[in-house]
Formats: C-alpha cells, sequence, structure tokens
C-alpha cells in the first residue's frame, strides 16, 4: 500500500485530497461527513470580516455546461464568501478541529484591502487552532466591486503587501490563492512569493457567462432578468489550471514554491496529474458538488493502486517529475516523427476520423479502399496531428507511432534521430548554434 | 359458436382491463429524457452504416443530432424530407435487420442505438406540435396522375407528386386509405388510429384527392385512367391470399391471417371478436407472428406458429420471433399441412407432416406426422398478385407481379408500379415508401421533360 500522507508546509493529512473553499465547507456538518468520507483535508469557506455578514441572491447561483448524458462539465457560480456569522464559523472550525485533529484544517480569508482589517482577524482565526490560512484573492464576482478577491489578486503589489501583513501578524502558514483572470500567472505568484507567502494554490474560479437564456435574453443563472458573471469551474477549467500551475513549477524565480492544485480534479487521475506538475496537494470541489464526498474513496484509492503500480511508496516520489518536461515550443524536437496508426480489431467505423481528417486536416485517411468502407492512414499524408486520436470513440483503436528508421513517405526525409528544434533551424531567421 | 364439443371459439375471453392491456402500445414511446440519453449515444458517423442500410435513406445521424440540439421538430423534418411515413415505419420496421444492425455501436457494445424509438420520438413530438405540414407545394404544373392504391406506396408516391406541384387522383378499393398500415399490422404496434392520423398529416400538402371504394377494374380501368391522366402509379399490393393445399381449407374455423388482422384493426369493441381456445398459425412471415400474437392477447390459451422450414429462414425478424416466444407463443419449425381434421363443419385438429432438405437441398416430406389439436388455424402463408385488373393494357409480369425498372416504370410508358406488387420487393412498409417516392421523381421528370 502506498503512503498517501502528506505534509503540506508542515500541516499534516492522511492524503493529499483536501475540500476547496466552497460551499462544502460552510458549516461543520458538512466538513464533518466530509471527514468520515475520508477528505484529507478542507478549506473552510471564506470568512469576512466581523459584522453584519454578507448577503447572497436568493435566486439561481449557478449555471453549468452538460457533456453527452448530461455530465456536467462545467459550473458557473454567483455565490458569495460565507454569508454565516463569523462568531459561528470560528466556533465550529475549533471544535472540528479537536474532533478530527489529524486532518488539515485551512481557513480562507477574505477581508478589506486595509492593514486593521488583516490585523483584527488573523488572532482570531489563529486562536481556533487552525493549521493555517488561505487568502482570497481570487473570487472575481460581487467581492471584487468592493475592491476584494480578484481586485486584490489582478494587481501583484496588493497580494504581496496583504502576504507581508498576514506574515507579520500571525505565525499560521500562509497561502495565497490565486486568480486565473489575469494574463500571466507568474507575477502575482512572484508577488506572493516576495511577500513571504509560504505556498500558492490556484486556480480560483474564471470569469464567466456560461449560458445565456434565449428565451429572457438574460445571461444565466438569471436573477429576475438579469444575469452577471461569475466564477467558471469544474472538468472544463482543468488544462487552463494545469498549465498555470506548470507556469510557477518551472518559473526561475517561483521554482520550488509550493502549490496545492485546484481546477477540475475529478479522478485520482486528475489529482496525479497536478501532482506530477509539482503540487503538494490537490483542492477539490465541482466532483463534491456532483457526486458528493464518497469520490474521495474512488480518488485515495485509484491513486494508491496506481502508486503501487508504478512503484512510488509515497507522494513525493512522483511529485513534480513532469516540470522538467515542459519547456517552450521552440524546443520540441522537430526531428520527432509520428503516424496514426488505425488497429482495425478495433476499429467500429464510424468514420470520424476520416471525415475530421478530411474536412479539417490533411486528407491523410481513407475512407473507401476497394468498395468497402475501410479507414486506413495514409502515411505520405499524415502530418502526425493526433486529431484522429482524438475525435475516435474507441480508447486505444488509433496510436501514434513515432518512424525511427527509414524515411517519412510525406517529406522524403530520413529519418534524423537526432534532437533538433526550431532554435537551430534552417528556416528561422534567428537560428543560432544548438545549445550544448 | 361452439360447434361441437371439441371446437372452443367464443369471444369475451378477458376481462376488460386485460383487453386494453393487451393491447396498448407494445414498445411504449421514449420519454423526453429518455430520448436525450439514447440521441447522446449517437456518434454522428461519416457516411453512416445505418443510413445506407435505410431503404429510404434517412438522414439518421443528422435526424438524431437535432434530437440532441433540442430540436425534435426540426428532426422530423429531416427524417420526412425522405420518408413521409417515417411515423408508421418507426413503428414498423425490423430496424433490427436494417439501421440498427449496422448501427456501429451494435459493432462496438452489441447494443444499436434504438433508432427507431428516436425517429418514432421525432416524428410523434412533430405530429403533436405542429398544426402545418413540414413541405409546401411547388407551383402547379397542370399535370394529373392517378394513382391507385391508397397505402405506402401509393401514399408516398402520391405526397412527392403533390410536393412537386402536380394534381393527384387516389383510387382505393377499401373504405378508409392507409392499406396494411391500417388493415394489416398487428394493432399493438400501431395505437390510437395513428394510420389515419397519418393518412390525414400525409393530406396536409394539398393537391390529393383520395376516392374511396374504387376499384381497379371494377369501378376504374388501367385503360381509360391511361387516357384521362398523364401518368398511372400502380401500388395495389397483393390481393390474394395462398391456399393450404389440403382438404378442409374451407371449413369453419380456417381463417386468412391478413383477414384475421384486419378485422381486429376495424373493431370497435375486441370484446366481440371470438378466438380459439387453441390456434395454429401456418407460415413463417411478420403476418404469422401479428396473427398469432393477437390471437393470444386475445385469450387463445395455445397458439402454435408451425413453419415448414428452418428458424434461420423465416422471413418475421428473430426479435418479432422472441416477442412471441416470450409471449407463450410456441414457433415449430421444419412442419408442412398434411391434413385438417373436421368436426361438424368446423376444424377441430391440423396434422403436419415433418421436412426436411433432401440431398439436393430440396424440401420434403419425411412421412413422421404430428397432430395439433386446433379451435383456430390462421393461413398465413403469403399473400398473392391479381393480374386480373390490370387487363386491357399491356404490362410485363414476372411471376405474377409487376416488372418494373429502378425508376419503379413499367414496360407501359405511362404506368409506374411499386411496393408489394412489384416483382423483387421486400414486402417491408419502408421499401414501398420508396417506391413511390422514386416513382414519383421519374413520373415527375418524364412529365416535365
Amino acid at each position: 500500500m502506498a503512503d498517501l500522507s502528506t505534509n503540506f508546509l508542515g500541516i499534516k493529512s492522511p492524503n493529499p485530497f483536501w475540500l476547496a473553499s466552497a460551499p462544502p465547507t460552510d458549516k461543520a456538518y458538512n466538513v464533518e461527513r466530509a471527514f468520515e468520507a475520508g477528505w484529507g483535508g478542507v478549506v473552510w469557506k471564506t470568512l469576512g470580516e466581523a459584522g453584519p455578514p454578507v448577503v447572497n441572491v436568493n435566486g439561481p447561483r449557478y449555471g453549468a455546461i452538460w457533456g453527452p448524458d448530461r455530465r456536467l462539465l462545467g459550473l458557473n457560480n454567483i455565490e458569495l464568501i460565507t454569508d454565516r456569522d463569523l462568531e459561528i464559523n470560528l466556533r465550529e472550525i475549533r471544535e472540528v478541529k479537536k474532533r478530527w485533529p489529524d486532518r488539515a484544517m485551512i481557513v480562507s480569508i477574505m477581508v478589506p484591502c486595509e492593514e486593521a482589517s488583516w490585523k483584527a482577524i488573523l488572532p482570531r482565526v489563529e486562536d481556533t487552532g487552525a493549521d493555517g490560512i488561505e487568502l482570497n484573492f481570487g473570487c472575481p464576482h460581487g467581492m471584487s466591486e468592493r475592491g476584494m478577491g480578484a481586485a486584490v489578486g489582478q494587481v501583484p503589489e496588493y497580494i504581496q503587501m496583504v502576504a507581508e501583513w498576514c506574515k507579520q501578524y500571525s505565525k499560521m502558514p500562509v497561502i495565497v490563492k490565486l486568480t486565473p483572470n489575469i494574463t500571466d500567472i507568474r507575477y502575482p505568484a512572484r508577488a506572493a512569493k516576495a511577500g513571504g507567502a509560504d505556498a500558492v494554490s490556484l486556480i480560483n474560479t474564471i470569469s464567466s457567462i456560461v449560458s445565456v437564456d434565449l428565451d429572457n435574453f438574460a445571461p444565466m443563472p438569471t436573477i429576475d432578468g438579469k444575469g452577471s458573471h461569475g466564477g467558471y469551474c469544474g472538468p472544463a477549467v482543468k488544462p487552463i489550471a494545469l498549465n498555470m500551475v506548470a507556469e510557477i513549477a518551472r518559473d526561475a524565480e517561483t521554482r520550488g514554491l509550493p502549490i496545492s492544485g485546484i481546477g477540475g480534479v475529478q479522478t485520482w487521475r486528475d489529482a496525479a496529474e497536478f501532482i506530477a506538475l509539482g503540487c503538494g496537494t490537490v483542492q477539490v470541489c465541482t466532483a463534491a458538488m456532483t457526486y458528493g464526498f464518497k469520490i474521495v474513496q474512488e480518488m485515495a484509492q485509484g491513486l494508491s493502486d496506481w502508486m503501487d503500480e508504478k512503484g512510488y511508496e509515497t507522494i513525493a516520489d512522483f511529485q513534480g517529475r513532469a516540470v522538467p518536461n515542459v519547456t517552450d515550443w521552440q524546443y520540441l524536437n522537430l526531428n520527432y516523427i509520428t503516424k496514426a496508426k488505425i488497429d482495425q480489431d478495433l476499429c467500429i467505423k464510424c468514420g470520424r476520423c476520416h471525415i475530421a481528417c478530411e474536412d479539417t486536416s490533411h486528407q491523410a485517411i481513407t475512407s473507401m479502399v476497394d468498395g468497402v468502407r475501410h479507414f486506413e492512414v495514409m502515411d505520405d499524408e499524415c502530418v502526425g496531428c493526433n486529431l484522429c486520436v482524438n475525435v475516435c470513440p474507441v480508447d486505444d483503436c488509433i496510436t501514434m507511432v513515432q518512424m525511427t528508421e527509414g524515411s517519412d513517405p510525406r517529406t522524403g526525409q530520413s529519418i534524423n534521430n537526432d534532437y533538433a528544434n526550431w532554435t537551430t533551424h534552417p528556416n528561422n531567421p534567428m537560428a543560432k548554434q544548438a545549445a550544448e | 359458436m361452439t360447434v361441437s364439443e371439441t371446437s372452443d371459439v367464443k369471444a369475451n375471453r378477458l376481462s376488460s382491463a386485460e383487453y386494453v392491456d393487451n393491447f396498448s402500445d407494445i414498445h411504449p414511446p421514449l420519454t423526453p429524457h429518455e430520448a436525450l440519453v439514447e440521441a447522446d449515444r449517437c456518434y454522428f458517423c461519416y457516411d453512416a452504416p445505418c443510413m445506407t442500410a435505410c431503404p429510404t435513406s434517412i438522414d439518421i445521424p443528422m435526424f438524431i443530432r437535432k434530437i440532441q440540439a433540442g430540436n425534435p421538430v426540426g428532426s422530423a423534418k429531416t427524417i420526412f424530407e425522405q420518408n413521409i411515413m417515417g411515423g408508421m415505419c418507426a413503428r414498423v420496421c425490423p430496424t433490427e435487420t436494417l439501421c440498427e444492425e449496422v448501427c456501429v455501436r451494435e459493432t462496438a457494445e452489441g447494443k444499436p442505438v434504438k433508432i427507431g424509438l428516436l425517429q418514432r420520438y421525432a416524428t410523434d413530438t412533430f405530429m403533436e406540435r405542429e398544426q402545418s405540414h413540414p413541405f409546401t407545394r411547388a407551383t402547379p404544373t397542370g399535370r394529373k396522375i392517378a394513382v391507385i392504391g391508397a397505402g405506402p406506396a401509393g401514399l408516398s408516391c402520391a405526397h412527392r407528386l403533390a410536393t412537386l406541384g402536380h394534381d393527384v387522383t387516389v383510387y382505393e378499393a377499401r373504405e378508409k386509405a392507409g392499406g396494411l398500415n391500417e388493415y394489416g399490422i398487428a394493432s399493438y404496434k400501431t395505437t390510437n388510429d395513428f394510420a389515419q392520423d397519418e393518412v390525414d398529416f400525409i393530406l396536409q400538402i394539398g393537391g390529393i384527392t383520395i376516392e374511396n371504394g374504387k376499384a381497379l377494374g371494377r369501378d376504374v380501368t388501367l385503360e381509360q385512367l391511361t387516357a384521362d391522366f398523364d401518368a398511372v402509379f400502380l401500388g395495389v399490393g397483393l390481393p390474394g391470399v395462398n391456399a393450404l393445399g389440403v382438404d378442409g381449407d374451407d371449413a369453419a374455423g380456417v381463417i386468412d391471417a391478413v383477414d384475421f388482422i384486419g378485422v381486429l384493426r376495424q373493431a370497435d369493441d375486441l370484446s366481440l371478436l371470438e378466438v380459439g381456445r387453441r390456434v395454429v398459425v401456418i407460415g413463417g412471415g411478420m403476418t404469422a407472428i401479428d396473427a398469432a400474437m393477437q390471437a393470444k392477447l386475445l385469450g387463445a390459451e395455445e397458439v402454435t406458429v408451425t413453419y415448414r422450414r428452418g428458424q434461420e429462414h423465416m422471413n418475421a425478424s428473430l426479435y418479432e420471433q422472441e416477442l412471441a416466444q416470450t409471449h407463450g407463443i410456441a414457433i415449430r419449425h421444419w412442419l408442412m399441412p398434411k391434413s385438417l381434421e373436421v368436426l361438424d363443419g368446423a376444424v377441430s385438429a391440423i396434422t403436419l407432416e415433418k421436412t426436411a432438405l433432401d440431398a439436393s437441398g430440396k424440401l420434403a416430406g419425411t412421412g413422421e406426422t404430428v397432430t395439433i389439436q386446433a379451435d383456430q388455424v390462421f393461413k398465413a402463408i403469403g399473400q398473392t398478385p391479381d393480374a386480373g385488373p390490370l387487363a386491357g393494357v399491356s404490362i410485363t409480369l414476372e411471376k405474377g407481379r409487376i416488372s418494373v425498372d429502378e425508376n419503379r416504370r413499367t414496360s407501359h410508358q405511362k404506368i409506374w408500379a411499386g411496393g408489394d406488387c412489384v416483382a423483387g420487393g421486400e414486402d417491408l412498409t419502408v421499401v414501398s415508401v420508396e417506391d413511390g417516392k422514386i416513382a414519383a421523381e421519374s413520373i415527375h421528370k418524364a412529365l416535365m421533360a
């Protein structure tokens, strides 16, 4: 059995699966159910400053997009931070942490961007016995209009400033949660590090209009005929999150900065991918909100089984293993040549590979051979683009096979097994000598 | 009408609730949710095998995609473009040997997309929601065409001709239009008078007049019609029924299966219909199964279908055979009728001889016999053409059926034909619809040349 336990900034949890700050972590009832189901930790839903709590809309808060069979692919929300009283939240955090000492208890905080506000709340959170704090600089709707959430996260100087206050007024580990609603994720990450933050977590939700009601001509979810942009999450955002995580993991200034990965984690495999890109833990929300807390059992077991199969004893054994392989396009090997190959025994003859290639790509797949429907790759036309693999409904029916000898029938050029990239390519006006 | 102690034929065998239950829709339509789940299974194949397998070449991936996209009315239009009887075909097509047999999900998982049920979902939705007809007539051409027979072939032909701007008069011998859709298909496949609703829907195009009670050869002649009209389409079906060829064929209780189905379809009160306690159906086609099923559903205790060849030779689809078997109907193969036992003028049993293929592959009796007690014997051993009404004009026939070219044109310049009455057909509703459509296009081309 692989050891799934994690130590993130000194915060221990029995597995790397934390529930992200969101409705599932808004109160003791939910969090205890989550811990009973097996979640390794939670980030308690964002607390605001003392005083009258925020109010939420009383109409629909969520919108969604679906795949076939109405599988939820992306969820969007216009909910705000906790709308419960600060005192009640703090009391419950203390009680739950006491009852579940082996689980990670992180508290998300969002107060106005003033030193006094942070100075006031930090000791009160620390007093609960919580393991750490996460600064919500990401929420793209509602709170950002009040100068909080993404309004802070989009200004690196503010991130640094608030991170500094948090380090100054508390001993707790500080995680800065980053908004993806910026052009280059490295700048806010660098600012967090400069401010002394112990880690970053990303991504928060993406500003979005998830759909338009064509009867009322208003964004969904619609509140009395109007809609507002919300925060987008779920499986659809995972690729964006992975890229941003990788950007931080391989940036010279932030390399080694601990990361808690967030964005569309649905299965153990998604989690393993975030960890491979350097994350120490992953945070999950939409999957739990779709299927309930029990899914963590699939995630934990799946990750453990995969680690056993691969011979990884601890999370650290594979954490960050994919980071060195994330590179810039210009360094990709232009001598690496692949051709698609269709396994005729697995092929169900739907013809989608053919029409995708024929209509939209390189006319490299047959549809008829000797008067019979037959789908076969023509190596002399195939550029190895992988589109056919992606549109094929059958797993592993079409694969990309590397050519290692002979010549490429498309270009007529001999296969060269030496690495060569764009930086040295003769067509590149900026070409330079190959680096050692 | 119990005529002897051994003959037990009577009406009212079931409670009124059982009649309602037994003759309700055998394959209930998909709910909107079921339709969406099923539509999501379609892969939108290129050069889709289902489309090739459909005799009317319906663009199946496109109509299913329209269901997926929340446009069932548009989906129905895609269906009707190729098959104006898409609603009935969705109910009666042997999809398991056509579109669904070649579905790539059949290849992949042994579970094809339920194309027939999706087609029914789309066409039913259209007919429920839309008051208007999906097509508009072209500018009138002033051409007149006579169509003989208001069955699937005739109505399909009439509709396409009317759409193209021609005026069509349909002559139908029976009281109602619809042909076998109205008189020859098991009632649990087409409930709530769907056949007549579909006729009404087809006639919405305009330009079609149906003359009921006008039989070819009796009330109208081809000689006259070819003189009065610019073209004639024959969709007269197969009016005759093969004889058993054994003594006692005329005894009480020996009944043509097609007539039995027709009477049942037109009955207002099923409890008034008589059915035997023990029923034997002779034949191996869809009509045999339909008759056997309906006898069983009317309350017959023992129903046996006998067929002179093996299971693999039966024209009824495997799906239909299994349907009968799960309803408690026995299907016995390699048996041919030898004699009927008649008591007091009514059949009481049938003796059949076992058969086998001889060395030359010819079917022959083995001499061994079995006797099955029967209060009724239904003959479903095939329908036969009747060339009589064609007299007066010269049309080439092929084994009694009308010979046509690939455009469904006969040897007579002004006469086209389609459906069960033409040679080489498959005796399927959907094939008849296609015949009518092809003939209409050919007539249009010939008249507008």
